[in-house]
This record gives structure tokens, C-alpha cells and sequence, in this order.
């Protein structure tokens, strides 16, 4: 009878003890979980897409840039948040014998064209001036708000850009050309008016390595297509429409996101896996000394999607504020903590 | 100092090429002669190559399958010809305009100037037939040109067929940017010296024509066809055009490309191309390009396309050989080769302009520009530069005797000196 009883006295804390433990395990999970939230520190995703080439024969370029812009809203980045720039009108072009597509693949089953396309700068907009005042926020009052990158210190942008290049410079519309100077320059005028958290910047030109070769501003992740001296080559010959329609390296992407969803966990280091030199032909690059995480902690989605955090938790969690991640994106400002 | 400008030098080197100035001319003009030659040989020729980006490889899916209708088209046509003794221009009108083209006719006269045996002076008229194919999506501000010469002694009335049949092929497709004009002229040359004219609304040749109803844009290439009978063994093809001017290699090159692609067999100048370089490809080489080079030199177009060249609008003349050999080629695989080069001219943005326009042909897949071949005329004129050179020392050498070539008289002798070493100042200074 007493050793019953001594028995029961004995297992109650015990009980208590591990109920407690489990309790405790389980509310640092929550806790874990809510510290994701504050993980990557951005709250909004925009896109700007850039195609720098005219003409029938650069029908890659324009399929290379509409891929992306099909998996980035696929993704979830809105028609709003995305500055989406082609030199030339592929679709409608005379020369192509499928009007009002553009197809990325010549079994022709992807039409990237779509029907929900929207174009902000066409034609002869797409210029080293314009691009330059869509990054820097310089725009006259009069632009409409679908030409304008309206980011802030929250946002991260990916930028995407095709056409022909060379050793430190892209070609505009066989007319002018930026180099890998002013584009440097034009980011750190991005972080100086705080107008991204991290940017992705991604290339796809011949010897495109030394378009990223100059960034000098924090948060900045690059890839390229080629090394310079290398030449970026392209994809899909269609004898059907006549012209290449990819490029090697913008191809095995396309294919790489297309596993994407909104809630996949890829990180980075496999997009710097994408397109290896047997299949790339040229040596595809990547850059991440500017950046402060970790790129196998950076998801796809991070860049390539608008992916809305919610989790549902039955308790109340009290935030702390990780000084680790706040400190390393650069910005003071203050949690209010109920 | 340099070389010419040290007077104690250049009197040494004046004196040593006056010396030498016999075998200086002789060894010059062997080696222009040598290097002419030489032309043929692998180290001075090289490989065509496609210059023009926008016109890529040969990269099209060709689709031409009209023989038969060609060959319809062709009896017919050749059956109102015997009839009419003419071109029958009402019944290529009408099957112009079923196909779907726009459909306009010109008629031209010339006397010409020579006098026949027959009469005084002769007098030919005649009458142009063409039909155009508008771009469906794009605005007509180019054209390209598919032309069949018939004259009184060649029908060509395969070629005709196979036009036809080409124009109800093109008219089904919608990557079009540019008009297609199909033209079918009368008294072969004639007939397109006077549509050029008036398409250009110019009057060289004094030829009488009437002013042309339809106009396509700026022609940017265009084709001429002669084919001899509806299978062919061969296609040759001719460049040189009126006084020698020769159409942009890249127009050559994609024409060599197609041949390659459809396997079809294509000749420069007769002369089949040679299968390696080695055992007597280069004599070969060499007679190729011996043979352009006097036709050239003859000033004659070698076809309707030479006439074309002069308005700067680059064109061939593709002719089907029929001869003895085992394997021949149906209209179809010559449809089909004129197709893909149509497809990729229409590629066009410019006019082509990136290749040569100046070169020599010792094989279809070889060439020989201008800053190569141009060294072999060079070295032949210094033979005429070393002989100027040592003429006014020869008169100068000898001592004043009699009266001076010149006749002027006592005050020449005098001042014969003075002009000897004057001149020798002024023509090496």
C-alpha cells in the first residue's frame, strides 16, 4: 500500500516533468516556425525581365525572356510587380509562320507567349536609358505605374537579362550599350535609396560572367550563362519557324523551374547546378561573395515566386527579435512586441 | 632618315633600279603571272561562308511537293506557245491570277540597232507577264524577284510550270515579309532589260515600254530560272552580269548551301565540283576561275540576272542541265531548293551587304577576294611603273645631239641638265 502510493507520488512529477518537456519542445517548434517568418526579411517579390535584342533572327531572346516571365507569375509575382521589357514583337512578326506565338520548345507545346502577356516597355522603349531609370526610380511623373519598379527596403528583385554581349558590356537594340560599370552603379544607387533587401541578378549573353564581374553593393546574388571568352550558345533549332528558338542555358532553366511550385524547398545551389558544361557547352557562372545568407539557405522561391507566408498556430508565440538577421540585412528598425 | 627622303640614298636606290630595271620587269611580271595562278591553290582560296546573320543556315522545313502540277502547267504553256508563235500572255495572265497573284502585264519594243539580213533594221516587241504575291502581315516595302526568261529559240516552258507552281505553293503560306514577284519576260534579255527600266523608271537602252500598273518595293535578290527539261542532272549557275559585275557571294553561298542540303548537283561555269583538293582539284581550280575571268572580261551578262546587277539588286541564273547520267532530279527537288532559298531571303532586314563583291570562283565552295587577287594585277603594273621610270632617264643619258625630240631649239639643251636632276628630285621625292 505505501509503495503504491510512494509509486503514484513518484510518476505524477514525472508525468508533469515530461508533459512540461513535450511542452516546451513543442512550443520552440512553433517558435522555430515563426522565426521562419524573419528568415529570408523580404515581404515582396518583383521581377524585371529584360530582353535587349530586335530583329527575327534573335527570336531566342525574346522565347529565353517570355520563359521567365512565365514561371515567375506562374510562381506567383503579379502582373504589377513585374517590369517586363522586349525590344521586339516576335509574336506578331510577318516572318513567323504561328502568329501570336512564341514557343520556347520545337515540339511546340510550351507557348510562352500566352494570352495574358503584358508587355510594359516594347519595341523601342527598351533602351540603356530607360532600363537605368526603371532601376533607379528616376521616371518622370508622367510613367504609368506598370513601367514603374516600385520596390522598397523589403523587396527582392530578380533581375533577368538577355541578348548579345560581350567582354563587360550587353547590346541595346544593335544600337548602344550598357556596361558592367553602370550597371554596378545602378545597383548601388538601388541600396543607397533603399530600394531592394536581396537581388538575384541573372544573365544570359555571351561571355555574361563579366556583366557581374563589377557589383560592389551588398545582397547581390549573380549568375551567368558563360565565362568570359566563352560564347553563350543557342538551343532548339526549328526548321518549321526557321530560327533558333532558346538558349542552352535560359532551356535547362526553364526546365529546372518548371519542377518549381510555390511551395517547393529548392534552394539556390541547385540553380547554380543547372546547365553543367556537358549540356551548357559554356561554363555557366555564379557570384555570392555580396550575398549575406547562406545560398543553400536562399529558396527558389525566394526570387522566383511572391510566396506568402501564413501558418496557423493555436498559441501565442512571443517574437524575438533575431538581431543575427537584422543586423546582417543592414536596417534598424523597431519590433513592436505586444 | 628614311629611305626616300635621305637624297645620298635615294640617288642610290634610283641608280639600282634603273640598273636592274630590265630583270626588276621581267621577275615583276612573272610574278604577277605566278601569283594569278596561284590563285586556284588551297593557301589563297578559302571557304565560303554565310556573312549575312540574319539569312543563318539552312534551317527551313521545305515543303514544295507541285511537280505535277508543273509539269501540267509546263505542257500547256509550251502547247500555246507553238500555237501563238508568242508568249501567250492571256492564258499565263489567267493562270496567274487562279493561282492568286495580282496579275499585270507590260508591253516594250526596241529596234535594234544592227541591221538583220533581212531587213533594214529590225525591230522586236513583245510582251512581259507578272504576277505579285503580297505579304500577308507586312507592308510592301520589299520584294524579291523569281524570273523566267522565254525567248523565240528557248521555251523554257518547264520553268515556266515549274513558276507556276512555286507562286500556288507561296501563296498558301503566311511567314511572308516580303512581296514575291513572279516575272515571265519575252526575247529572254529584252524583255528584262525593259521591265527593270520601267520598274526603276529609268531609260538607258532607249527601249520603248509602257509604264509598269503594279509595283512590290525595293527588290531586294531575285532568281532566274532556265530549265531546259522537266528532270534535270545538274543545276549550273551563272554570276557574271553585264561588264563584269558579279552579285554578293552570300547570294552564292546560300544557293550552295541549299545544293548541299537537297544533295542536288550543282556546277560553276560546266565544271563539277571537285571531290578532294588534292589529285587535280586545283587545276581544275584553275581553269574555273581562268573561265570566269574571261567572262567576266567579255562584258556579256551571262543571263537574266546581269541585267539585275546593275540597279545594285543582287541576283543568279540557275540553269537545269540535262545531260547523260545516272541521276537526275525531279522539278520538285529544284522546287524545293528555290523554296528554302526564298524562305531565307526573306529573312532579309537589309540588303545583303556583309559578304564580297569583288572575288574570284575557283570551285562553288571556294573563293578568292579581291585583296588576294588584287596583288597579281599590281605586280603587273609595276612593270609599266619601272619602265615610265627609266624612260626620261634613257632620253636624258644620251648627249645633246641635233635638234631635241621636243623641237624647242638651243635653250632646251641648257636647260636639259637642270630638268634632268629636277626630275629625278620630283619623281622619287
Amino acid at each position: 500500500m505505501a509503495a503504491t502510493s510512494y509509486c503514484s507520488r513518484a510518476v505524477a512529477p514525472l508525468a508533469g516533468l515530461l508533459l512540461l518537456s513535450f511542452g516546451s519542445l513543442a512550443t520552440s517548434q512553433i517558435e522555430e516556425q515563426a522565426e521562419q517568418f524573419f528568415r529570408s526579411g523580404h515581404t515582396n517579390n518583383w521581377a524585371v525581365l529584360v530582353c535587349t535584342s530586335r530583329f527575327w533572327f534573335n527570336y531566342r531572346h525574346v522565347a529565353n525572356t517570355l520563359s521567365v516571365y512565365r514561371s515567375v507569375k506562374r510562381l506567383g509575382i503579379p502582373d504589377s510587380h513585374i517590369v517586363l521589357m522586349l525590344a521586339d514583337d516576335m509574336a506578331c512578326n510577318p516572318r513567323n509562320p504561328k502568329p501570336a506565338t512564341v514557343f520556347s520548345h520545337k515540339n511546340m507545346e510550351l507557348n510562352v507567349y500566352g494570352d495574358d502577356v503584358e508587355v510594359d516597355y516594347r519595341s523601342y522603349e527598351v533602351t540603356v536609358e530607360n532600363f537605368l531609370r526603371v532601376l533607379t526610380g528616376r521616371i518622370p511623373p508622367s510613367t504609368p505605374r506598370s513601367k514603374r519598379l516600385l520596390s522598397d527596403d523589403r523587396s527582392n528583385i530578380l533581375i533577368y537579362m538577355t541578348g548579345h554581349g560581350g567582354n563587360g558590356f550587353l547590346k541595346f537594340q544593335d544600337s548602344e550599350e550598357i556596361t558592367n560599370i553602370e550597371l554596378a552603379d545602378a545597383f548601388e544607387q538601388m541600396w543607397q535609396k533603399r530600394r531592394y533587401n536581396e537581388l538575384l541578378f541573372i544573365i544570359d549573353t555571351c561571355q555574361g560572367a563579366s556583366m557581374y564581374e563589377r557589383f560592389y553593393s551588398p545582397n547581390i546574388m549573380a549568375l551567368a550563362s558563360s565565362q568570359v571568352g566563352e560564347d553563350s550558345l543557342s538551343h532548339q533549332p526549328d526548321p518549321a519557324i526557321g530560327v533558333h528558338l532558346m538558349d542552352r542555358y535560359t532551356f535547362y532553366v526553364l526546365e529546372f523551374l518548371e519542377e518549381i511550385n510555390p511551395a517547393s524547398q529548392t534552394n539556390m545551389n541547385d540553380l547554380f547546378q543547372v546547365c553543367p558544361k556537358s549540356l551548357c557547352v559554356s561554363t555557366p557562372g555564379h557570384r555570392t561573395d555580396l550575398f549575406q545568407r547562406d545560398p543553400k539557405n536562399v529558396l527558389i522561391t525566394d526570387f522566383f515566386g511572391s510566396v506568402r507566408k501564413v501558418e496557423i498556430t493555436t498559441e501565442t508565440i512571443s517574437l524575438q527579435t533575431d538581431l543575427g538577421i537584422l543586423e546582417s540585412s543592414g536596417h534598424t528598425w523597431k519590433l513592436l512586441v505586444p | 632618315m628614311g629611305l626616300l627622303s635621305d637624297p645620298v640614298r635615294r640617288r642610290a636606290l634610283v641608280r639600282l633600279v634603273l640598273r636592274l630595271n630590265a630583270p626588276l620587269c621581267v621577275l615583276s611580271y612573272a610574278a604577277g603571272i605566278a601569283w594569278f595562278l596561284a590563285l586556284a591553290f588551297p593557301p589563297l582560296t578559302q571557304r565560303t561562308y554565310m556573312s549575312e546573320n540574319a539569312m543563318g543556315s539552312t534551317m527551313v522545313e521545305e515543303q514544295f511537293a507541285g511537280g505535277d502540277r508543273a509539269r501540267a502547267w509546263a505542257r500547256d504553256f509550251g502547247a500555246h506557245r507553238r500555237k501563238l508563235g508568242a508568249l501567250p500572255a492571256a492564258w499565263l495572265e489567267r493562270t496567274m491570277r487562279s493561282v492568286g497573284l495580282e496579275v499585270y502585264t507590260q508591253s516594250f519594243s526596241r529596234k535594234l540597232p544592227f541591221p538583220d539580213e533581212t531587213h533594214e533594221r529590225y525591230m522586236v516587241s513583245g510582251t512581259n507577264v507578272y504576277g505579285i504575291l503580297r505579304a500577308p502581315r507586312a507592308a510592301s516595302t520589299e520584294s524579291l524577284v523569281l524570273t523566267v526568261p522565254c525567248g523565240p529559240d528557248s521555251t523554257n516552258s518547264q520553268a515556266v510550270g515549274l513558276l507556276l507552281a512555286l507562286a500556288a505553293h507561296f501563296r498558301g503560306q503566311i511567314y511572308w515579309a516580303k512581296d514575291i514577284i513572279f516575272l515571265v519576260t519575252e526575247h529572254d534579255l529584252l524583255g528584262t532589260e525593259a521591265w527593270l527600266e520601267a520598274y526603276h523608271d529609268v531609260n538607258v537602252t532607249g527601249m520603248q515600254s509602257s509604264p509598269l500598273q503594279g509595283r512590290a518595293g525595293a527588290i531586294q535578290a531575285a532568281v532566274a530560272l532556265e530549265l531546259s527539261s522537266d528532270v534535270v542532272t545538274s543545276l549550273d549557275v551563272a554570276v557574271e552580269g553585264l561588264n563584269g559585275q558579279l552579285p554578293n557571294l552570300d547570294l552564292l553561298n546560300l544557293f550552295q548551301t541549299f545544293c548541299q542540303k537537297g544533295g542536288l548537283l550543282c556546277t560553276l561555269q560546266g565544271k563539277l565540283q571537285p571531290q578532294d583538293w588534292t589529285s587535280d582539284g586545283p587545276l581544275q581550280g584553275l581553269q574555273t576561275l581562268l573561265l570566269m575571268v574571261l567572262q567576266q572580261a567579255s562584258g556579256r551578262p551571262h543571263g537574266p540576272h546581269g541585267l539585275f546587277l546593275r540597279y545594285r539588286v543582287e541576283a543568279l541564273t540557275l540553269r537545269g542541265i540535262n545531260s547523260f547520267r545516272q541521276y537526275k532530279y525531279d522539278l520538285v527537288a529544284v522546287g524545293k531548293a528555290l523554296e528554302g532559298m526564298f524562305r531565307k531571303l526573306n529573312h532579309l532586314l537589309e540588303r545583303l551587304h556583309q559578304s564580297f563583291f569583288f572575288y574570284l570562283l575557283p570551285a562553288l565552295s571556294r573563293f578568292v577576294s579581291i585583296g588576294l587577287y588584287m596583288p597579281a594585277a599590281g605586280f603587273l603594273l609595276l612593270v609599266l611603273g619601272l619602265k615610265i621610270s627609266s624612260a626620261p632617264q634613257s632620253t636624258c643619258d644620251q648627249p645633246p645631239s641635233g635638234p631635241s625630240p621636243l623641237g624647242l631649239g638651243q635653250g632646251w639643251r641648257t636647260y636639259d641638265t637642270r630638268v634632268r636632276g629636277d626630275m629625278q628630285t620630283h619623281f622619287f621625292g
